[in-house]
């Protein structure tokens, strides 16, 4: 036999380990320790099998993996001595898991224990049936635990209850069985007893409905009269804690009532007096009877209780929260939440504190204290509370600023009644946190600042202003180039002054100042870098006598290593050499971006796998030509023609205009044409698209949201319909002579368990490459679709532009279809097939819905 | 319920683990050490709770050792906190004036002793007097055992 093996004791061998410097060492301990064990164990060695387990489970302590003595637990459980039993059911309980399959093989030790007449076996085995047995072993041993619930005594008795209770956890469908005992164990007098029962009634009632009638029926008197007996009981040494009596016992019943209560009106009335009794007579100085004070307060917002019970309530939380002890200021503020729903009145009154919580040294209770002060907020004290939160921006730390702003943001978003006040807050936000500021806000910001044209002035030069002191912040920057490079000329003129405002020169050097230093900075990022040069452009037209400067600032990027910046550079340098009578129209000012579209795009665009960037970058050319704004276009101007643009066919014009919806908001070019050569670039963007007839549109077939950066913003529709004479004989596999005969096959585009489309095709002779297809959406469920929406996608050569729908309403089960028509131009007909991918969105009893599809199925020759 | 209990000390080395849901070791390992860090960062003035994944941990200093409980967001923290105290207090009792060596030695009693306290995460017995008793027969009971298992090898080896 080993000598080394097991004759360590366990206390040597965790000396030993303890002895260890260093990790190397003490895992060459644990090793030769483990092989003793293993050694020992495969010797099938009975004395010292207890001593092995023992070591094992501290070497498991340590996180050594231990699997070969699993084996070794359930012999040990096997045999017949109290010890091995009492150690080998810790062994188990501790190294293995619920998962494990080893554990069935327990089940039967389990059954023949349940029966032992022993009762501290019993107890052994109820303790580990109740902490890791698995929903079959409950399963089977479920009827013996019943059996056991009625013995005399107690200490099986509530073993075996909180057994029952891990069972119904993991088997709610056995919940039945345990009901009646269940309540007969609420009649006993032990402490223990009555806890395990009362806790057993809970989860009775969390699984069954039935169980919580019968329970409400039968027990409410029985655990009002528990209450009382401990409420009044005079001092019991045993169970006292901090001249409480049984403050466990307390704050189980109170929680039972509370789901007994929840929602019924009459035992509400029963227990009111009770839980008044135990509000106002409990002491709470000590931590034991503000737990009992705890759960009274969350039981009468629980429960449909009178209002004189919620003011004492809400006043029990008054005191919590100007309590010294943080454990009862977190405590509090965790109420509060959820008493906002039932008195929002009362919680308002303790604003001020709230407040004051958000700026404590704790980071638990800030967080606490910050959701609070969210749902606190209404329009009346909208300006105040935010006024206290950007000041308190201003000294937080790091890790909560984040937290912090996104909340300010959206308060500001949403209780924002004035434009001017909105831009005000966010300028000091992006001023303080910029960097938190997520873009989709400060995006938000530049809509209202467009939508906003008496306050554009006095927007730009805020900005101007707070750039000088925090020109670190990103977010700041990027709106404070945006608006200089729109609003140039309102910043220097001093357009829009309001009277509030102080009195402040601008030139035009210093606004070009702020752009160069923006770009020459060493940590801008390329976003920013590219934003600047835009601008710069858009000054270059709006104070002429810079426009030499400007040229000369931008030309220095000619040479920039990044692309982005040296296309842009070069693009804008030609504009300026040689456009000139162009130029200005180019950079005219944006049209104003519609702030419903841009709201509803954003929510819609959150569900896509479209960054908001591209959103916003439809945004531009859907608003010029929606005209819900009302601003209406002269069909001739090229500014619209060259918001209509397609992203991509062309090789090498398009980037320019594509810069304006681009900058508009952040984006640098993902599929920035390769070459940026001097060709004419007037001539390509005006030939591009064929010319169109402004008129509005309906929401639903215009916008068009490209998928995987390939894809072109398709042009919204137009009034020009083709009418294609389909009778110039473009048969082809001739179907009906003299009729409309669709020279291709109609194909069912798309179908799924939902939705069927159709596509038909027709197209005219004397124009191969363009093709109409009118698709007919038919709905195949039971229930009817609204807002339906229809979008598709195309590749780089082909150029689509769809029509409206005729309606967005489509009828279930087929008995009402949508068409819809759009046109297609194949630039590279005969050589690439048509391919298109397509996504619908529509609505079924309110909710949402999304299909996706490929249509590879397209006729060849199209 | 409680989810878990651990007990670590101040450099971190686990002393007790107790769980009462099923995680795998590879997830009890993650749970403890972020855990660990969570707590051993805080500051004495601080709250006990601290929220960690959707659960909120209850803990408390007790010398060198962090109780700490893990529990629904639905449970009362200032209960848990009075579950942990009356752990202490019945393993004081037991050892008389328990300090952490105590419990490195004689992890196994424990555990006894917390399975007389906690079941299925639950509070099982309120009274420590009832607990010590419980404890104390079945600690008879080994030594009975073990005494008896001695005579008897001995008889044998005398006989050999």
């Amino acid at each position: 036999m080993n000598p080394f093996s097991s004759g360590t004791r366990l206390r040597d061998m965790i000396k030993a380990i303890r002895a260890c410097k260093t990790a190397a060492e003490e895992r060459a301990v644990v090793r030769k320790e483990c092989a003793a064990i293993r050694s020992s164990i495969s010797e099938n060695d009975q004395d010292y099998s207890h001593r092995n387990i023992a070591k094992l489970m501290f070497i498991h302590m340590l996180g050594y993996p231990t699997h070969f003595g699993q084996m070794e637990c359930l012999k040990l459980i096997a045999s017949a001595g109290f010890p091995e039993k009492r150690i080998g059911y810790l062994g188990l309980m501790l190294l293995l898991d619920e998962r494990q399959e080893v554990l069935m093989l327990v089940t039967n030790s389990l059954k023949q224990d349940l029966g032992h007449t022993n009762q501290y076996i019993v107890g052994l085995a109820l303790c580990a049936l109740g902490n890791i047995c698995s929903a079959e072993m409950a399963r089977d041993l479920a009827p013996e635990v019943e059996r056991l619930l009625l013995t005399r005594d107690p200490n099986i008795k509530k073993k075996a209850a909180l057994c029952s209770i891990r069972i119904i956890r993991k088997v709610p469908d056995l919940a039945e069985n345990f009901s009646s005992p269940a309540t007969s164990l609420l009649k006993e007098k032990h402490h223990g007893v009555l806890i395990a029962g009362v806790q057993l009634c809970t989860d009775l009632c969390k699984v069954s409905e039935d169980a919580s009638n019968h329970l409400r029926k039968n027990c409410t008197e029985g655990l009002v009269r528990i209450l009382k007996d401990i409420c009044n009981s005079p001092y019991a040494p045993e169970y006292d804690i901090a001249g409480i009596t049984d403050p466990f016992l307390h704050i189980r019943v109170l929680r039972l009532l509370r789901m007994l209560g929840h929602g019924d009106a009459d035992t509400s009335e029963y227990i009111n007096d009770i839980l008044a009794q135990v509000a106002s007579k409990t002491e709470s100085n000590k931590n034991a009877g503000n737990a009992i004070l705890y759960e009274c307060v969350e039981t009468i917002m629980g429960i449909e209780a009178t209002s004189g019970l919620r003011v004492l309530a809400i006043n029990i939380l008054g005191r919590f929260l100007s309590n010294r002890d943080n454990n009862i200021r977190y405590v509090a503020l965790n109420m509060l939440m959820k008493a906002i729903s039932v008195d929002s009145q009362a919680v308002q009154r303790h604003r001020t504190t709230i407040l004051e919580c958000v700026k404590d040294s704790d980071a638990s209770i800030r967080k606490r204290a910050l959701e609070l002060v969210f749902l606190l907020v209404n329009d009346t004290n909208a300006k105040p509370l935010t006024k206290e939160l950007i000041d308190y921006l201003e000294v937080s730390d790091q890790d909560f600023k984040g937290d912090l702003t996104s909340k300010i943001c959206s308060i500001i978003e949403k209780f924002s009644q004035e434009k001017k006040w909105y831009i005000d807050q966010m300028v000091k936000v992006l001023s303080l946190a910029g960097n938190y500021v997520k873009d989709n806000v400060w995006h938000a910001l530049i809509v209202a600042i467009s939508n906003a044209p008496d306050l554009q002035g006095y927007s730009v030069r805020s900005l101007y202003k707070a750039f000088q002191l925090s020109s670190e912040q990103v977010s700041l920057v990027q709106v404070t180039i945006w608006c200089i490079g729109e609003y140039g000329e309102m910043l220097v003129n001093n357009v829009g002054v309001l009277q509030v405002e102080e009195p402040m020169t601008v030139t035009e050097s210093d606004a070009v100042d702020v752009l160069e230093s923006c770009l020459t900075h060493h940590s801008t990022d390329i976003t920013t870098q590219s934003m600047c040069l835009i601008a710069l452009l858009k000054l270059s037209s709006r104070f002429p006598p810079s426009s030499g400067r400007v040229k000369e600032i931008i030309t220095t990027h000619i040479g920039s290593v990044v692309l982005e910046l040296q296309q842009r550079a070069i693009e804008f340098n030609s504009i300026i050499q040689r456009h000139q009578n162009i130029k200005s129209s180019l950079v005219e000012r944006m049209p104003v971006l519609d702030e419903s579209t841009f709201i509803s795009k954003r929510a819609g665009s959150s569900q896509a796998n479209i960054s908001t960037e591209k959103s916003n970058q439809q945004l531009p050319s859907g608003a010029s030509l929606k005209l819900s704004n009302g601003v209406a276009k002269p069909a001739a101007s090229p500014l619209v023609d060259l918001l209509d643009l397609s992203l991509d066919d062309t090789p090498v014009p398009t980037s320019t205009s594509n810069d304006f919806l681009h900058d508009l908001l952040d984006v640098g070019l993902t599929n920035s044409s390769s070459s940026a050569s001097g060709t004419d670039i007037l001539m390509d963007l005006l030939s591009i698209g064929t010319p169109v007839q402004s008129n509005t549109t309906p929401e639903n077939g215009s916008s068009i949201k490209g998928f995987n950066d390939i894809l072109p913003i398709a042009k919204p529709n137009t009034a020009t319909v083709q009418v294609v004479d389909l009778l110039d004989g473009l048969a082809s596999n001739g179907s009906h002579p003299g009729a409309q005969s669709p020279v291709h096959p109609s194909i069912t585009a798309y179908q799924s368990s939902t939705l069927k489309i159709t596509f038909s095709f027709t197209k005219q002779p004397d124009k191969p490459q363009v093709t109409q297809i009118h698709a007919t959406f038919m709905n195949l469920s039971s229930e009817a679709y609204t807002d339906f929406i229809f979008q598709a996608a195309v590749p780089k050569f082909i150029q689509l532009h769809l029509d409206p729908a005729n309606s967005n309403h489509l009828p279930a089960s087929g008995n009402g279809r949508i068409t819809q028509t759009f046109t297609i131009t194949n630039t590279q007909h005969g050589q690439k097939p048509l391919a298109m991918r397509i996504r619908i969105a529509y609505k079924v009893s309110n909710q949402e819905r999304l299909e996706q599809g490929q249509i590879n199925n397209f006729p060849p020759g199209l | 319920m409680i989810h878990f209990v651990i007990l670590i000390s101040r450099q971190g080395k686990v002393r007790l683990t107790k769980w009462y849901s099923p995680y795998q070791q590879k997830e009890r390992a993650t749970a403890i050490r972020e855990l660990s860090s969570l707590i051993l960062t805080r500051g004495p003035k601080l709250c006990n709770f601290v929220e960690w994944k959707g659960y909120k941990a209850v803990y408390r200093r007790y010398a060198s050792l962090y109780f700490c409980m893990c529990v629904d967001q639905d449970d009362n923290e200032l209960e848990i906190l009075e579950i942990i105290h009356h752990f202490v207090e019945i393993l004081d009792r037991y050892f008389g004036s328990v300090c952490e060596l105590d419990l490195i030695f004689n992890f196994h009693k424990a555990y006894y002793i917390l399975d007389e306290i906690l079941i299925a995460g639950e509070l099982q017995e309120s009274s420590k007097k009832i607990v010590a008793r419980l404890i104390a027969a079945q600690d008879t009971m080994v030594e009975t055992a073990k005494a008896e298992a001695g005579s008897v090898s001995n008889m044998i080896a005398q006989t050999m």
